[in-house]
């Protein structure tokens, strides 16, 4: 009744194209924006927006990014955190060495990186197939890790790999107020989810699901293997070397290079399954999830009057964490996202049940 | 008399006494179309000598023969003969322990898949192979891939240059799209439609890629009459309209009668014939080895 | 085909092979050419990591059988290992070693039998990816669910093993060369095991139908051998093989959390090996063992010296870096089956 698309005829290729050809979508994901810049920064608190909203979007960030790389393009990979840190140390190298240079220039060049060491530790993939490539990812992460705590270059000669940064300075604005970095990373994400569905939309993005999902049928219609498979990863390291350096810089202000660990990589792994596999809305979902489920933890026993001791929480977390996994493996394989979809078309076809 | 083989023309049956035309009849296209086949008489594929091995086992054991341009080649042989495997050989998916494939004139010593699209060859696969996680229109606008030049930055802003080439090609696929009939089933997965569509589907992205060399694996297998000269009418029309050449692999003996110029026949590995297809028809080792001899001595005479 | 290879068809096949045990080869040469250890420390380094690589050997088995038998790649391996020497640890504080190690082996059939039905018959027709993810899910549930029952600290698993290393040939090397004994009980524990698994393959029933079940699961379905049932076997087999595993490494570092990462060191093994492999998995954890013993102390002296790279945590990474390197010749793996696409 309120859902649909009686009435919307298309009559140019561009009009059926685009990215949200129904109107009442056009007009939620105008409230949503619209929500999102004005209203949460009113209504909600510094705590809130510091330990769950910022990380969110954050997280969202990198699970897209690793969406389309696994999720999209079908290729495993268990070293996304490796590439956050180098984003996040190459951002905080620029920061030191060139602190002149505007913090958004500093975000494209440390993507810019993470994306050229994903390149690097994605050629594997041009080789080796499925499970083996976990092997080759899970390489780049340890290796990554050990880089970061050894190479002085990376951490501008701090021995232990331990860094701390200043508030970022954006064209005078400092951004030191948790409302000033919800808005900064806000509106990175809007642009870089919009990046992120045009390039899914378009050529590469086909030759990545054709990859995904035939990769020998790809290769006979054209699509170049190396080009499909490098692409993918790039744009992936690109996002989470982006990410990677908001994590350490707006999130955690000083990190060390066990903030991104492998856990962090099986997290982000984690995020993408439950959220939904090549799906754009799903990395949002996973994230939120991931972000949600630790405060409900938190907060449940104490509501129902337990006593759970701190270890305790992180083991039942893990304990969850891991049984929803497979939960949303057996029953929807394509997670969140999926009943996202249906949900939506029963919104079309309401009231009526089917 | 009438051979059997011709059942599939349904309900236009001919009368015993004449032999069957050729397709320019069944089509009503004239003889133009007939005569720029047999005049064109430029080659566009060359197999020299080509063997291929798995292991123990010869696929392919020393086969020769050509393609001329705007013909329509048929393979056809028993099971196991090595069809799909020559087929592979020619688009690249496998490379020739000895011999040689020539294309255009010129011999690459390995090919790869995605260079023989590129150099204009296509082919549609035996069991399918679409990719069953996009709908019918993104499975064949893949097949543009290799005309969509936009880079990546140019694709994540789509302003411009990126939005005007997605229509266009949009527009390619669309026309493709009407050609095979399969409008009411642009946005549906692959994977929920009827055998038949999808074979209209991967004959689609196929044709997507504007090919000089079509290369179709039994496109007809497992149709019934209707959804057979509908392929059929695709096939001709697709070689009539744009000079595409042909090989296909095909089992239906009437198909292969009506539609093509030349007949290759496989049998274990082997080439046992290569000519017309009233010659290949006629052979002795053809219809021993693939019809079996009892009916090798009903049709020994060559019709009219 | 097999009677008439000739030694450069061979060559050529299995050239990957030659180079790697070639590039081994100068590797654990150079120490003792450049002079930089004596040959004394060069044996004792190497018997370390031939014993690190007999433990790794150890875990490996575990993913290889369950690869075989059911296409899947184990991510839980290691916290299998880790439930297993934290159930141990903590039984057998209450109860005799006997007792606690059977009660922990009855523990890891009961949790296979709980994977089998509540993991692997809902997934089973799908993606070897999602298989794998699944796995990365009960390695989360059973790291969470055994320290929350067990808890986080560190136990320890007493063997009654000696904990005194040998010196060995303390006349012929200054010093002599150190060998742990419990490294040594290992090697012939892994050894003995692998003789127990290769014998219940070969000879039994049971094992024929795993091979079977491994080659072809429809197949085998269809003559009549239940699926199920052979998953609950080979992951109690497994299972098995954690305990044992949990046992060895347990009584060397004890119970901790941290036995699940180092047991994650157990997948480039398997890898290497060839995943259907376990001779491959005892070959290669031999390999990774000494490759990694001597990248750590001869590597990180190179480095130190000449990139001023102090401080080691090489080990960490050589592993898998050797894993990939080695994949990039041979995608397969050392004894693994090549994966001929067929369109």
């Amino acid at each position: 009744m309120l859902y649909r698309e009686n009435g919307q005829f298309k009559t140019s290729y561009d009009a059926d194209q685009q990215l949200l050809p129904i109107a009442q979508d056009r007009w939620f994901v105008i409230a949503l924006a619209a929500a999102s810049f004005v209203l949460v920064p009113l209504a909600a608190g510094d705590y809130a927006l510091r330990a769950l909203i910022i990380p969110f979007l954050i997280l969202t960030i990198a699970a897209i990014g690793l969406n389309i790389l696994v999720g999209y393009c079908g290729q495993i990979s268990l070293g996304s955190a490796g590439f956050m840190g180098v984003g996040a140390y190459v951002a905080y190298n620029l920061t030191v060495r060139v602190p002149q240079l505007n913090f958004l220039v500093t975000l494209v060049l440390s993507g810019g990186a993470a994306a050229f060491v994903g390149m690097v530790f994605g050629l594997p993939s041009l080789r080796i197939k499925g499970l083996y490539l976990a092997v080759a990812t899970l390489a780049a992460q340890f290796f990554l890790d050990w880089a970061f705590v050894r190479v002085p270059w990376f951490t501008a000669d701090s021995t232990s790999g331990s860094v701390s940064t200043n508030p970022i300075v954006l064209l005078g604005w400092s951004i030191e107020r948790p409302v000033d970095k919800y808005l900064l990373v806000l509106g990175l994400l809007c642009v870089l989810t919009l990046a992120a569905k045009n390039l899914t939309r378009s050529h590469i993005g086909r030759a990545w699901m054709a990859t995904r999902d035939m990769d020998v049928a790809a290769e006979v219609i054209g699509v170049r293997p190396v080009v499909a498979k490098l692409s993918a990863f790039a744009v992936s390291s690109f996002y989470a070397g982006v990410a990677g350096a908001l994590w350490g810089f707006v999130h955690l202000g000083s990190w060390e290079p066990a903030a991104f660990e492998v856990s962090m990589s099986l997290n982000l792994l984690f995020m993408i399954i439950i959220g939904g596999l090549g799906s754009m809305v799903g990395s949002y979902f996973g994230a939120a999830f991931f972000v949600i489920l630790p405060l409900l933890l938190n907060r449940v026993p104490e509501m129902i009057g337990i006593d759970v001791s701190t270890a305790m929480k992180s083991h039942m977390e893990a304990m969850i964490f891991g049984g929803l996994i497979v939960f949303f493996l057996a029953v929807e394989p394509h997670g969140l996202a999926r009943l996202w979809a249906i949900g939506k078309e029963k919104l079309r076809i309401w009231p009526f049940p089917h | 008399m009438r051979a059997p083989l011709h059942r599939w023309r349904g309900q236009h049956e001919r009368d015993g006494i004449r032999p069957p035309p050729p397709r320019s009849g069944a089509h009503g296209r004239g003889a133009q179309a007939v005569t720029r086949a047999r005049h064109d008489a430029g080659v566009l594929l060359h197999v020299e000598r080509a063997s291929l091995a798995f292991g123990g086992v010869k696929a392919l054991s020393d086969i020769s023969f050509d393609v001329r341009k705007h013909e329509i080649r048929a393979i056809i042989g028993p099971n196991g003969a090595g069809k799909s495997s020559l087929l592979n050989l020619i688009n690249g998916v496998y490379t020739p322990a000895s011999g040689a494939i020539h294309y255009r004139g010129q011999v690459r010593a390995r090919m790869h898949p995605h260079e023989a699209a590129r150099l204009g060859i296509a082919r549609t696969f035996q069991s399918l192979a679409l990719f069953k996680g996009m709908s019918v229109l993104d499975n064949i606008m893949t097949g543009r891939t290799l005309k969509m030049r936009t880079g990546l930055l140019a694709q994540a802003l789509r302003v411009g240059p990126a939005a005007r080439e997605e229509i266009a090609h949009r527009k390619v696929v669309e026309r493709i799209i009407d050609f095979l009939e399969i409008q009411a089933y642009r946005r549906k997965p692959v994977g929920t439609l009827p055998y038949g569509l999808q074979k209209r589907v991967d004959l689609g992205r196929a044709l997507a890629l504007e090919p000089e060399l079509l290369l179709l694996d039994e496109p007809m297998a497992g149709m019934n009459l209707e959804e057979k000269q509908d392929m059929c009418r695709f096939i001709l029309d697709v070689n009539e309209e744009f000079g595409t050449t042909i090989v296909l692999i095909e089992h239906d003996m009437g198909v292969v009668m009506d539609i093509s110029d030349r007949v290759v026949v496989l049998d274990y590995g082997r080439k046992i014939g290569d000519g017309t297809p009233e010659e290949v028809r006629a052979s002795a080792d053809v219809i021993n080895a693939y019809l079996g001899l009892a009916h090798g001595a009903a049709h020994a005479a060559p019709v009219s | 085909m097999s009677t008439h290879t000739s030694p450069i068809r061979w060559l050529r096949r299995a050239w990957p092979v030659v180079v790697l045990a070639t590039l081994l080869a100068l590797g654990l040469a150079a120490p003792l050419v450049s002079g930089a250890a004596s040959l004394g420390f060069f044996l004792e380094v190497l018997i370390g990591g031939l014993m690190a690589g007999v433990l790794y050997a150890l875990v490996a088995l575990g993913f290889v059988l369950i690869y075989k038998a059911s296409g899947v790649f184990n991510f839980a391996q290691g916290a299998m290992v880790l439930f297993a020497a934290l159930a141990t640890a903590r039984l057998s504080e209450h109860m005799p070693l006997a007792l606690a190690v059977a009660l922990a082996l009855a523990l890891m059939i009961g949790f296979a039998w709980l994977v089998e039905r509540l993991v692997l018959r809902p997934l089973v027709n799908q993606s070897a990816v999602s298989l794998l993810m699944a796995t990365l899910g009960i390695s989360f549930f059973l790291e969470g669910f055994g320290q929350a029952i067990w808890g986080n600290d560190i136990y320890s698993i007493d063997l009654g093993l000696p904990k005194e290393p040998m010196i060995l040939g303390a006349k012929l090397f200054e010093g002599g060369i150190l060998v742990s004994r419990d490294d040594l009980v290992a090697a012939s524990v892994v050894g003995a095991l692998v003789l127990v698994l290769g014998l219940f393959f070969q000879k039994t029933a049971t094992g024929r139908a795993l091979r079977a079940v491994a080659d072809d699961h429809l197949a085998a379905q269809s003559i009549g051998i239940p699926l199920n049932r052979i998953w609950v076997i080979v992951w109690s087999v497994a299972g098995f093989v954690a305990l044992v595993a949990g046992l060895v490494w347990g009584s060397k570092l004890g119970a901790q959390f941290s036995l699940s990462q180092v047991a994650l060191k157990a997948l480039p093994v398997a890898i290497l090996g060839g995943l259907t492999s376990i001779p491959g998995a005892i070959l290669g954890g031999l390999i990774i063992g000494v490759g990694e013993k001597f990248a750590e102390v001869f590597l990180g002296q190179a480095l130190a010296h000449w990139f001023h790279l102090e401080g080691g945590g090489i080990e960490n990474w050589f592993a898998y870096v050797l894993v990939l390197a080695f994949l990039l010749v041979r995608p397969e793996g050392l004894f693994g089956e090549r994966h001929i696409d067929r369109v």
